[in-house]
């Protein structure tokens, strides 16, 4: 009961800010909570020590889903688009799934690199979808409603609040059962856990697919953003950057990924805009100041200040 | 007939390229369980000081081959400089978090020479052509091939037997072996790891920039090299297995002749070669070709 | 650092009143009605990565160097009259590196936060279609300046956004026309292009260009290495056992130096005859190590290409003298979308009438406008009146000893009409049904 009370409070708390953000803060925030998407699947897997490095395979999959499926049945619904977006990312996740849960460690981040690139490979070998240059996503509706072009942002906004709340907040139902308990114990040892009677590889098999049906949640999103999609969703730097904002967030909450995610992409905006020649500087600098002193994260320092108020 | 020897030729040419390329990630990787993003940014630092003291050099009108010397000394400042700055200043205070924070760290790093480059070198390419054209050519029917990309398959071969010396015959190989098999067990006979660490990461970070160092007159050298030479390396390494030097060698082998083998016979995969070779091995054998089989630890 | 990101000019500008001094005649063009205060205009570019060097950088050097002069009413007749509808450009560097969704972003931000009011800028044909509709979306005005993708104006239509240069057909369509009036009897063809967007459109323009023109000469099955590649033993083997009588070739930057200095080693260029398309923005890198009978392009009439008027010659001797290199086609182009910016705002300025022109009216101002630039002169002929047409010329690379410096010889120009469609037509079907209506006298 609190914790749906908890929901609908974070979804008034999201929307409400809708109204107060500016223009350019808002188009942010919708970047940012997507993206967030994608990091919360990585903090699903990184609980149980697993790192993917090419989650963009599934940003990629939900995004191509949103440019493409207008074209090819004239569905411009989001809540559509999004929902195929993810069921097409958890799909393919659980057909490859059954290979990678057999892989721990720096193999089970460097075969989802594998796949993702070869997704690359074969984006940019389609000369049909525009290869690296991409094509255009059309502008959506909602549930029959066709925004301004003015307030499209705030209507985009707002569907992304209520999904990335709810998504999340399914997440969090999800680490509390006792599958989802089971991921830090995974990560300690597999051993005892499968003495105790339960299957890890299809906990890490279930782990997986979630995080690929929100990586395509995410990029189904942020394909209405941008109203864009290219290969470079794919590449190896953008799977990469994911898991940096996951350090730079950390694993102990599901809020944790959207505050890192909203704290990476303002930091990049401002570090370009004040130190244009120095952004990957600042970035990187800032990669190696939370690992080295922030170990649990962003969400380490709200823990703490949590823990001192109590 | 001469397709064939044509593909043999570039494969064992960019699989030496790659062996040299890759050959330090594998053992910084094999003997500390580093996976290291910056390794791309050593290949950079190699070709770019290499490529500038070449250019200096030949302004200079000194005698052609010491072009080569410089190669070899750009290569070892880098690696002294570089390496010893990220171990001594960064890593150590890694060892025992996990690898794949260490990794990021490295990634870190990585992203953030990219813009030291160009600020140290601006944007504009350097040529380091002289040393190229130096050693001539070897015609082979229509054919033309150049005497240097003959010689990096030498060059491979040396590094390959040089590690395997030091590796195998060597007291201080020997130890390190010991450490690769088993760092606590090593540190309590007496082994001293924290200087096998440093030494290690150095000669990988010697070898990285080493491979820059020669693909300088090759190549003109401009900002964002480093970023493809990384995934070549990985792709090369996991292909053989994390470690494994004989890995490398194979990886590099199997990677060079089908990606040959692929422009000349079909392009339109050269793409893919790559990655599908990466994800049939692991497919089959999840730990590369020539990895040790892990005990599981209860 | 070779320059760096500020807009307020370092000792250049005492050179260039001298030099500009002489150009100050009649003007064509002065606006009636001035605007006061500055506009905003983001410049955008790769400023870091290997887009940089070749491109970004080159872009930038015009940018800085025109902006100043504008503003201090300095670049020869007809622009005399200083700013841009007599507004002060406050220019706003950002840089285009980190994928489309940065870019967009960035883009929002500019306009959103920064204030900025209009945009000259992008290069990849990537971010110009991403920012396309945004720019519509948010009624801001863009003048696209380098970006190759005739897709742009073919499949959507726009209010604000322009192109001052022609797109990558152009470069297609007159390399073959090249290859057809100097070669004409060659039995094959192939390409060597970079496996990415930009690589696959020059080859099919490209390729089908040359089977409406000779369409006797076999096609040979195109070599398409992975971007950034760096090393092309495997491909210059394939292709001395290939043989093709020409190689066209769109790679750019370090991949193409990269490839020249490899492929010149083992004497490829003896062997067959090659075509590069972006081949001006490197000739003078490599010097006497390009080597001669290479068929160069500038992506238009620009670099060595641009024909003598008061205005090259000023942009030229003031460029050279600041950056110590001369200018090369993207900063010819840059230039030129500056000039279209003036043209834009000079206009506006009068149907403003003494207050700021609004994106609406600077749109206006350049519709279906027909300007001198630097290089040629430009025609705002398609889409709308939003997408430039200009002539575009070829030639051989020729390296001057006695001089020490990279020439071109047997310059063949094609007229604007014929290596470019006519409006409405799109590009592919148009060469694919044997370049209709061209007018090449």
């Amino acid at each position: 009961m609190g914790y749906g009370l908890g929901l609908v409070a974070a979804a008034a708390v999201l929307v409400g800010a809708g109204w107060v953000l500016p223009e350019w803060a808002l188009f942010l925030a919708i970047v940012s909570l997507a993206k967030g998407l994608v990091v919360l699947g990585l903090v699903v897997l990184w609980r149980t020590g697993l790192v993917s490095f090419g989650q963009g395979l599934y940003y990629g999959l939900g995004a191509y889903t949103v440019g493409l499926l207008p074209q090819i049945t004239g569905i411009t619904d989001a809540v559509l688009l999004v929902a195929t977006g993810t069921a097409i990312a958890g799909l393919v996740a659980f057909a490859l799934g059954f290979l990678l849960s057999r892989y721990r460690e720096i193999f089970f981040a460097m075969l989802c690199l594998a796949f993702a690139m070869i997704l690359y490979g074969i984006l940019v070998k389609t000369e049909a979808l525009g290869s690296t240059d991409g094509f255009h996503v059309v502008a959506v509706t909602y549930l029959g409603y066709a925004p301004a072009i003015e307030s499209a942002n705030q209507v985009l906004y707002v569907f992304t609040a209520i999904v990335v709340v709810v998504l999340a907040g399914l997440v969090g139902r999800y680490l509390q059962s006792v599958t989802g308990q089971m991921t830090t114990a995974i990560r300690d040892n597999e051993l005892r856990v499968e003495y105790l009677g339960f299957s890890v590889r299809r906990a890490v098999h279930t782990k997986f697919v979630i995080a690929g049906a929100l990586a395509g949640a995410g990029g189904a999103i942020v394909a209405t953003a941008i109203g864009h999609v290219d290969p470079e969703m794919v590449w190896w730097i953008t799977s990469g950057e994911f898991v940096f904002v996951t350090i730079l967030s950390g694993s102990g909450s599901v809020i944790a990924p959207f505050i890192g995610s909203t704290v990476f992409e303002l930091l990049r905006s401002f570090a370009l805009e004040y130190a244009p020649n120095f952004w990957q500087i600042i970035v990187g600098g800032s990669l190696l100041a939370v690992i080295m002193f922030l170990p649990g994260g962003l969400w380490s320092l709200v823990a703490k200040w949590r823990a001192s108020g109590r | 007939m001469l397709t064939a020897f044509a593909i043999l030729v570039d494969g064992l040419v960019f699989a030496s390229w790659l062996f040299i390329v890759a050959l330090g990630l594998t053992l910084i990787f094999g003997v500390m369980k580093i996976l290291n993003v910056a390794h791309g940014s050593f290949y950079a630092f190699g070709a770019y000081v290499a490529a500038n003291a070449i250019g200096v050099y030949y302004e200079a009108g000194l005698p052609p081959l010491g072009g080569f010397a410089l190669m070899a000394g750009a290569a070892l400042v880098v690696g002294v400089v570089l390496g010893t700055a990220l171990e001594r200043g960064l890593l150590r205070f890694m060892y025992g978090r996990d690898e794949v924070l260490t990794a990021l760290v490295t990634f870190a790093v990585f992203l953030m020479m990219e813009d030291v480059i160009i600020l140290v070198w601006g944007a504009d390419p350097f040529f380091a052509y002289q040393p190229y054209g130096l050693l001539g050519v070897t015609e082979a029917g229509p054919l033309v091939l150049s005497n240097y990309d003959l010689s990096l398959i030498g060059l491979a071969f040396t590094l390959c037997a040089v590690t395997w010396w030091v590796l195998n015959r060597t007291r201080q190989g020997r130890l390190l072996i010991a450490v690769i098999h088993d760092r606590e067990l090593a540190a309590a006979f007496g082994i001293n790891v924290t200087r096998m660490f440093t030494l290690t990461f150095v000669i990988g970070a010697m070898l990285g920039a080493l491979g820059g160092a020669v693909t300088a007159p090759m190549i003109s050298v401009t900002p964002g090299i480093g970023v493809e030479v990384i995934v070549l390396a990985f792709a090369i390494v996991v292909i053989g297995g994390m470690g494994s030097i004989w890995g490398a060698v194979i990886g590099a082998v199997v990677v060079g002749v089908s990606r040959a083998a692929a422009v000349h016979l079909l392009p339109q995969v050269e793409l893919f070669v790559i990655y599908a070779v990466m994800a049939l091995v692991l497919a089959f054998r999840p730990e590369g070709l020539f990895s040790r089989a892990q005990a599981r630890k209860i | 650092m070779k320059s760096t990101i500020a807009t307020k000019s370092r000792g250049g500008r005492a050179r260039l009143l001298g030099l500009a001094a002489a150009a100050t005649l009649a003007a064509t063009i002065a606006p009636g009605a001035t605007a006061q205060g500055s506009l905003k205009v983001g410049i955008v570019g790769f400023y870091t990565g290997a887009a940089a060097g070749p491109f970004g950088i080159p872009a930038r050097n015009a940018a800085e160097l025109v902006i100043e002069a504008m503003n201090a009413g300095k670049v020869p007749a007809p622009y005399q009259s200083a700013g841009a509808g007599g507004l002060q450009i406050d220019a706003v560097y950002i840089d285009e590196s980190g994928g489309t969704a940065k870019v967009v972003t960035d883009y929002r931000n500019a306009v959103q936060r920064q204030g900025v009011e209009a945009f000259v800028g992008y290069i990849s044909s990537g971010s110009c279609l991403a920012i396309a509709p945004v720019a519509e979306e948010l009624a801001t005005f863009t003048i696209l300046f380098d970006c190759g993708t005739p897709r742009i104006f073919e499949d959507a239509s726009y209010t604000y956004v322009f192109r001052t240069a022609a797109t990558a057909t152009m470069d297609g369509v007159g390399a073959a026309r090249y290859v057809a009036a100097k070669f004409p009897d060659i039995k094959n063809y192939q390409g060597i292009n970079q496996n990415y967007a930009w690589g696959q459109d020059s080859w099919r323009d490209f390729e089908l260009a040359m089977k409406a023109l000779l369409p006797n000469a076999k096609s040979e099955d195109s070599l398409f290495p992975k971007l950034f590649a760096g090393q092309y033993g495997a491909e210059i083997s394939s292709l001395s056992v290939k043989r093709p009588n020409v190689l066209h070739s769109s790679l750019w930057g370090g991949d193409l130096e990269s490839f020249v200095l490899q492929s010149s080693a083992r004497a490829l260029n003896r062997q067959t005859t090659m075509i590069l398309t972006t081949g001006e923005t490197t000739m003078f890198r490599l010097g006497s190590k390009l080597p001669d009978g290479i068929i160069l392009g500038a992506r238009g009439p620009y670099g060595v290409y641009a024909r003598d008027s008061e205005l090259n010659t000023w942009f030229r001797n003031a460029y050279q003298d600041r950056f110590a290199t001369p200018p090369t086609y993207p900063s010819y182009q840059m230039a030129q979308a500056l000039l279209g910016l003036k043209i834009a705002y000079d206009k506006a300025a009068t149907a403003a009438g003494g207050s700021k022109p609004t994106s609406a009216q600077a749109a206006d101002g350049l519709a279906g406008a027909e300007y001198e630039a630097f290089g040629t002169t430009v025609k705002m002929a398609l889409g709308n009146g939003r997408q430039a047409i200009t002539e575009t010329a070829y030639g051989l690379s020729k390296f001057d000893k006695e001089t020490g410096t990279a020439t071109i010889t047997d310059i063949i120009r094609f007229p604007a009409e014929c290596v470019n469609p006519p409006d409405g037509a799109k590009s592919v079907e148009w060469i694919q049904g044997g370049m209709q209506g061209a007018k090449c006298d």
